[in-house]
């Protein structure tokens, strides 16, 4: 299956807003299941955030590839190979620790790309972006919360820490890769080349693992194909229970 | 939602039934103060003196509604990740997360009681504090969302609003705010079935089944007839309990009746008519014997609730105490500082 969205700016913006569509899902999988109620408040408003932030780009994304389609269009209506988030953004729960971990290595890229697009060219992509900004930034203070507490808990939690790192570390690769797209949209002012945020990203992580006390793993393995509808296995049934009702009744109002 | 309601078989505001309602063996002479003061409508404040059987009740129905709150996320959770379009997923997805902030508040009323908020998820998991018997049934549709918000959200909010009177100040203010989200949501659940019904046929059937399967289940909420209710005398002299569970249900029916007529589905009792004289609906006998088997534990879903918040506690007991380890180490180290 291709692209259903045509254009460069069309393309990245959907990257976007696949990448918070899906985690989004995943975090809301949390739901009356994390270790407490504040907890559960507490990823319930990510995912809430999470899901505004796609919707808004969905929106642009229809304008922009001319096809002015819905928001339900493109995330109940793609297959698997249409869907252009990182495999980050997919990775199962696991326990809290992957999910913090996980959420410490999305938030970081995130607001770095959200703040360098709020000088966008493209006016209704810097508009999501302003307010994106501020709602990361409370999902990166939350998931550093989170990385200091359970890095530097009890060893439990510390071994749970190092072995989400492990397992999530590879898939981080894939954030800040550049390909026609992302120069193309760089060199038009949409937005930033994501190999551009990497420093940043460098930094603030590394800072964070050693207040937590987590080395940063040695990985020679380096996944990558979201950006080209490439998964993993896990990714198709988040999208089959996602899709599910909304397919079964072609046509109909919500 | 979540009504604080009919649990043990107690009232519709969860009184539990042979609760500790009973008075002081001895009598106190603060409690003829304490007494004038509810007499008043005046409410009671944490730091006030209060009747041990007056502290042991409200302990017991505030956390019983605490967890109501939150075992009810679970079921309409259940369909957060099939929400058929982003904007019911959002607002399903914000929905549970009120039913989680009515948890906290509630909690926190508890705890201004002199009991802490581990201790009361303890006597949950032992069973020894119920919740409302409508959680141990199964959403089985999305339709179900809709039914939940419409039926069981508005049984709630009756429940509720003669709460927001009760007299211990602490409850009394939580279901002020309570009572408004639950509002929110009611309107919510209405208009997503409104939806359904008037969608596609398969949409309208998903529908009306939803609410053959809701209607007398949420009827039940109410709690047992006021014929079994024997232990409200106490409960309505202490300003707890102000209306009576039978009265509660026709409010209840009143309100709901004439909503399904707008929505366009019939609730499955055939007795449903407007009374001219009585100025009411009068409707059929509920199936008490059913209630009564639900809140003893064999509702379709009591065990899987149950052991889905027992779970939820016991994976997450290693973060808890990760959050204390930290918390100490970083208080020695501020300490040592
Ligand atoms: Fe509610
Ligand atoms: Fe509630």
């Amino acid at each position: 299956m291709t692209l259903v969205v045509a254009g460069a700016a069309a393309v990245y913006t959907l990257r976007i807003a696949d990448d918070c569509l899906v985690l989004s899902h995943r975090l809301a999988q949390w739901s009356s299941w994390a270790p407490a109620l504040e907890d559960d408040l507490a990823l319930t408003n990510i995912a809430l955030d999470l899901l505004g932030q796609a919707r808004g780009m969905y929106a642009r994304i229809a304008e922009l590839d001319g096809t002015g389609r819905s928001e339900d269009d493109y995330a109940f209506l793609r297959g698997e190979r249409a869907f252009v988030n990182c495999q980050l953004v997919e990775h199962e729960n696991g326990d809290f620790a992957t999910t913090m971990v996980r959420q410490l290595l999305c938030s970081t890229y995130q607001l770095a790309q959200w703040q360098a697009l709020t000088a966008s060219t493209d006016e209704q992509v810097a508009a999501v972006a302003t307010k994106a900004v501020k709602e990361t930034a409370y999902h990166r203070d939350l998931a550093t919360d989170w990385t200091l507490r359970l890095g530097d808990g009890t060893d439990e939690s510390h071994r749970r820490m190092e072995h989400a790192l492990a397992a999530l570390w590879p898939f981080t690769a894939e954030l800040f890769e550049s390909d026609a797209v992302t120069r193309e949209v760089a060199a038009l002012g949409v937005g930033p080349d994501p190999g551009d945020l990497r420093p940043e990203w460098d930094a603030y992580i590394t800072r964070v693992l050693g207040d937590a006390t987590l080395p940063a793993p040695e990985v020679s393995w380096r996944p990558t194909g979201g950006r080209q509808g490439l998964h993993t296995e896990a990714f198709g049934y988040m999208l089959a229970e996602m899709q599910h009702v909304h397919r079964s009744f072609p046509g109909v109002t919500w | 939602m979540r009504s604080s309601g009919q649990i043990d078989q107690g009232g519709a505001e969860g009184v539990p039934t042979g609760s500790p309602a009973a008075a002081d063996p001895v009598a106190d002479p603060r409690e003829a103060d304490f007494q004038a003061l509810i007499d008043a409508d005046q409410r009671i404040e944490p730091r006030d003196w209060m009747p041990d059987g007056y502290r042991k009740t409200l302990i017991r129905q505030i956390a019983q509604h605490a967890h109501s709150e939150i075992i009810g996320m679970q079921p309409e959770g259940n369909w957060i990740t099939r929400a058929p379009s982003l904007r019911r997923k959002a607002i399903l997805m914000a929905k549970v997360q009120d039913e989680a902030g009515h948890g906290l508040y509630l909690y926190c009323a508890a705890e201004t009681l002199g009991v802490d908020r581990a201790e009361l998820i303890d006597l949950l998991h032992q069973g020894r504090q119920k919740y409302s018997s409508i959680f141990n049934y199964p959403t089985l549709t999305w339709a179900d969302v809709g039914a939940i918000g419409w039926l069981v959200d508005g049984a709630a909010i009756t429940n509720q609003i003669p709460l927001c009177r009760c007299s211990f100040g602490p409850y009394a203010r939580a279901m002020v705010r309570v009572c408004k989200e639950e509002s929110f949501h009611q309107r919510q659940g209405f208009e997503s079935l409104y939806t359904l019904s008037h969608g596609s046929p398969e949409q309208h059937e998903m529908a009306q089944d939803a609410v053959n399967r809701w209607w007398w289940p949420s009827i039940e909420m109410l709690g047992p007839p006021d014929t079994d209710s024997t232990h409200s005398a106490q409960s309505t002299a202490w300003g707890i309990k102000r209306f009576s569970n039978d009265a509660l249900r026709q409010r209840f029916v009143d309100m709901v009746a004439p909503q399904a007529v707008v929505l366009g589905l019939t609730p499955p009792d055939p007795e449903l008519r407007w009374n001219e004289q009585r100025g009411h609906y009068d409707f059929g006998e509920p199936d008490f014997e059913e209630l009564r088997r639900v809140v003893g534990g064999d509702g379709p879903c009591n065990r899987q609730r149950a052991a889905h918040h027992l779970k939820a506690h016991e994976d997450g007991a290693w973060v808890r105490e990760a959050s204390a380890a930290y918390a100490a180490k970083h208080a020695a180290t501020t300490a040592a500082a």
